[in-house]
């Protein structure tokens, strides 16, 4: 399954990791950029959405510009017999939009679940925090919340070197 | 440095198609004309707001989102606690990387959060090291174990 994309899934990733073509018939634009049929390109998309290798075909709103102006990340340090179904319950919460299990990193860092809360304020991502310190109740040690102060880069992955 | 921009005028339209276009967008001859019938408009219509959305970077980007992982590849969050006089040398250092794809500044000791990219699983381990040798900072790295949940779609 995880395995590197073939020459062709690999040359449709290049040609559409900038975006999708904005003119009526995208795949025949792609089709005749990539020298195959437009129903070869249709079905290449179709299997790697059905793999998972494409999460989904669709637009990627900025959050600040749909007014989500406060950013949190917030870090528990969760039982670990627990956080396989506690993670779970915290992931199904509408405000988070990431959640996932991450290594400790002591003394530094005692925390090992991660959800990203965004916000129209940060009073309002402090009350999410709150919903999910209460979902986790004792078996949450302790828990912290990093706001962004600034975005210091955001390009997305470029495959195929062009930086 | 990338400013934030402030919320966008937005009008009804704008908001039903960001929201619309958040996953789903069909693989037929002209998936713009048949997402256009669904929101009462026409596709030219829906092509320049799109284009127009994109231009005004209210949308980062339109297309298939590509889960790395599933391609051979790996994503890694990571962090630095970077002191603070030296906190826009290090920005410099840290981006300049192919491989940092994102770089948040958060409130924290551990002050610099950044995600590495890279099309195999052996250039993360490559990129970690450089970044130590260019910063003379120890990273962090937080490779995911398990994900509960992804879906970046936020109500416009």
């Amino acid at each position: 399954m995880n395995r590197a994309p073939d020459d062709l899934d690999r040359r449709l990733i290049i040609a559409t990791q900038a975006g999708l073509p904005l003119v009526p018939r995208p795949y025949d634009a792609l089709a005749a950029q990539l020298g195959v049929s437009a129903a070869e390109v249709r079905q290449r998309l179709a299997a790697m959405l059905d793999a998972g290798r494409i999460r989904r075909i669709g637009a990627v709103p900025n959050h600040y510009a749909l007014g989500y102006t406060a950013n949190g990340m917030s870090v528990w340090d969760v039982d670990d017999s627990r956080i396989a179904e506690l993670g779970a319950a915290v992931g199904r919460l509408d405000f988070v939009t990431h959640c996932y299990e991450r290594p400790r990193a002591r003394p530094d860092w005692p925390y090992n679940l991660f959800a990203m809360v965004h916000g129209h304020d940060r009073a309002t991502v402090l009350a999410h925090i709150g919903a999910i310190a209460a979902l986790l109740g004792p078996a949450c040690r302790r828990h912290d919340v990093l706001f962004s102060t600034a975005i210091l880069k955001k390009t997305g992955l470029r495959i195929g070197g062009e930086g | 440095m990338n400013g934030r921009p402030g919320p966008a005028a937005l009008d009804e339209l704008d908001r039903r198609i960001i929201n619309a276009l958040q996953g789903g967008f069909p693989l037929s001859d002209e998936p713009y004309r048949e997402v256009a019938e669904g929101l009462g408009t026409t596709e030219a219509e829906l092509l320049a707001r799109l284009q127009r959305l994109l231009d005004t970077r209210v949308l980062t980007r339109f297309g298939p989102m590509f889960q790395i992982e599933r391609l051979g590849g790996r994503f890694v969050l990571a962090a630095l606690a970077v002191p603070e006089e030296r906190f826009a040398d290090v920005t410099a250092l840290v981006n300049a990387l192919p491989e940092v794809a994102h770089n948040y500044r958060r409130e924290h000791r551990l002050n610099m959060w950044f995600v590495l990219a890279t099309e195999t699983p052996g250039g993360i381990d490559d990129a970690v090291r450089r970044i130590e040798a260019a910063t003379g900072l120890p990273v962090f790295a937080f490779p995911k174990l398990r994900e509960f949940f992804v879906d970046m779609r936020l109500k416009a």
